[in-house]
């Protein structure tokens, strides 16, 4: 196997955002999962590559779009949850239609050639630019200061989110923070691993790292490491076997996570009380 | 001195078109243990969380500890107000072991910025000691029991050192040997710390003999109030409940 490939600067970019797209969608992975609101993460990853097309579509940077329409999307989900007019997964659930309406939108008026519309979809992390690798050490860098700051605020609000709120833990402000990092973080990785793909960079090594341990510490550490090691494996697979590296990160986060789920310790548990039910 | 910590006057709360609470008006005074009882959907729980705050008032004024719970108080109020609710679902397989649960109950008066002291840890150790959970200390929070599980929840709150305590049916959904415990417990801490005390049931059986004071609450309303006494009567409780009711020979053990 030749490394040599190493030497050149856009694999160090490669590697260098497999690092930081690994950690942080994991670490907000950890938050979505542990607070059973996966589809918050899909939504979101979905209006983000709309206001990216957006942006392709009229000339502005298209990370400004994601931005503006991920944080958006965050904005409108948490307290449409919240208020109980609707059940959470039906307000995602229109909140995550419409998005994909207006990509789908955007993409159909679209003059010309959407190269750069499917790069978004797909991702290309191999391609990923300086600016963007950037903009996404940047991200990391709050995504990782938030959670050293504001850890326990985060374990009550995911773990006990009614407690919280009961004891003077400014809870809602904490939850809704929870949604804006998720939006900034699917607007970081959306070039690099593609507005298609990023649920599952978020969900599958957060999930893996779920199986596996009982402390929220590890589960973080667990889950980046998953979430690294899904991007590294996925980009050699990329490059050495020719295939598309947003594709191929996926698949190895989902082979990951069964492994995780089989050997998985927590099984017992769930053995463990479906004889206290039968019995 | 005056001596009123809770003060409600003409309280009213709606949910959409469902009208919780109508023109309910209530004085608790410090140190006091009352108790809540009435049929499901009476009002009982949401009387409890007008005075935590999160109950928002259509009508009327509510004080907690001299503060509106209609203000911006909210936050500042419940780090104050201790509140066990009933046993829960949880999820077994939750991140978060007993003995951070019970930090938890820290978390709102340390703020924001500030992590615990490992003073504040051995108050933990020593709080979860007098629960009687110490040795489930480190087993995550979604693997204990019914009563295990309040008995955690009740150190949660004597770890947050409340000036008032809320319990809402705290003996729902578990075994009668946990029911008697849990309800012991009870009686010991406000024995031990004073805490002015609402504790809401629809059980007879499950009112604590410590009891000063009995609401008796009915369609949004509450409908008479006296001490237990008075208020453990046959036909008044037949009358609230619409069904014959016969009265508990023993309510919980003091």
């Amino acid at each position: 196997m030749d490394f040599a490939i190493l030497q050149y600067q856009f694999m160090q970019n490669a590697i260098l955002a497999g690092l930081c797209g690994g950690v942080t969608c994991s670490i907000v992975g950890v938050f979505v999962v542990t607070m059973h609101l996966s589809f918050i993460g899909v939504c979101i990853a979905h209006a983000a590559f709309a206001g990216a097309l957006l942006g392709v579509w009229l000339g502005f940077n298209p990370l400004i779009g994601a931005l503006l329409f991920s944080l958006t999307s965050a904005g409108i989900i948490g307290p449409m949850a919240d208020r109980g007019e609707l059940d959470p997964d039906t307000s995602i659930g229109i909140v995550f239609s419409l998005m994909l309406g207006l990509a789908f939108l955007f993409m159909g008026l679209m003059p010309g050639s959407r190269t750069e519309a499917l790069n978004l979809f797909w991702g290309s992390i191999l391609t990923v630019s300086h600016q963007d690798l950037v903009f996404l050490g940047i991200v990391t860098v709050i995504v990782i200061g938030l959670v050293a700051i504001f850890y326990k605020e985060i374990q009550a609000v995911i773990c006990h989110r009614q407690v919280a709120l009961a004891v003077g833990i400014p809870a809602t402000l904490i939850f809704y923070g929870l949604l804006f990092t998720t939006g900034l973080t699917v607007t970081a990785s959306l070039r690099s691993i593609g507005g298609l793909l990023i649920y599952s960079l978020i969900l599958n090594p957060a999930a893996a790292a779920y199986q596996l341990t009982y402390s929220l510490k590890r589960m973080l550490l667990i889950a980046s490491a998953f979430g690294v090691i899904s991007c590294w494996v996925g980009l050699a697979a990329s490059y050495f076997m020719d295939i598309p590296s947003g594709a191929s990160i996926v698949i190895t986060s989902c082979i990951i996570f069964g492994l995780a789920t089989a050997f998985s310790p927590k099984r017992k548990v769930k053995r463990w009380q479906q004889a206290q039910l039968s019995g | 001195m005056d001596d009123v910590v809770i003060s409600i006057k003409d309280a009213v709360v709606s949910y959409r078109e469902d009208v919780a609470l109508q023109g309910v008006s209530l004085e608790v005074h410090r140190g006091e243990f009352v108790g809540v009882i009435g049929p499901n959907g009476a009002g009982k729980t949401t009387l409890l969380t007008v005075i935590n705050g999160l109950g928002k008032l259509v009508q009327g004024q509510a004080l907690a500890l001299g503060l509106s719970v209609n203000g911006g108080n909210g936050i500042n109020l419940r780090r104050r107000i201790g509140y066990v609710a009933q046993v829960e679902n949880i999820d077994p397989r939750l991140p978060i072991n007993v003995r951070e649960t019970v930090m938890v109950g820290y978390y709102g008066r340390l703020g924001l910025f500030r992590r615990p002291t490992p003073a504040q840890w051995e108050n933990v150790d020593r709080v979860l000691d007098m629960v009687g959970i110490a040795h489930l200390s480190h087993r995550p929070i979604g693997h204990l029991s019914g009563g295990e599980y309040q008995r955690a929840a009740i150190a949660r709150a004597i770890v947050q050192q409340p000036e008032i305590f809320l319990l809402d049916e705290p003996t729902a959904s578990i075994d009668e040997r946990a029911q008697w415990e849990i309800l012991d417990l009870i009686q010991l801490i406000h024995r031990e710390y004073h805490m002015t005390t609402l504790f809401v049931t629809h059980d007879l059986r499950q009112l604590p003999s410590i009891c000063q004071r009995l609401i008796l609450m009915k369609e949004g309303r509450i409908w008479q109030q006296g001490d237990p006494e008075s208020m453990l009567d046959k036909e008044i409780l037949s009358q609230l409940y619409g069904v014959p009711i016969s009265v508990p020979t023993e309510i919980a053990r003091s």
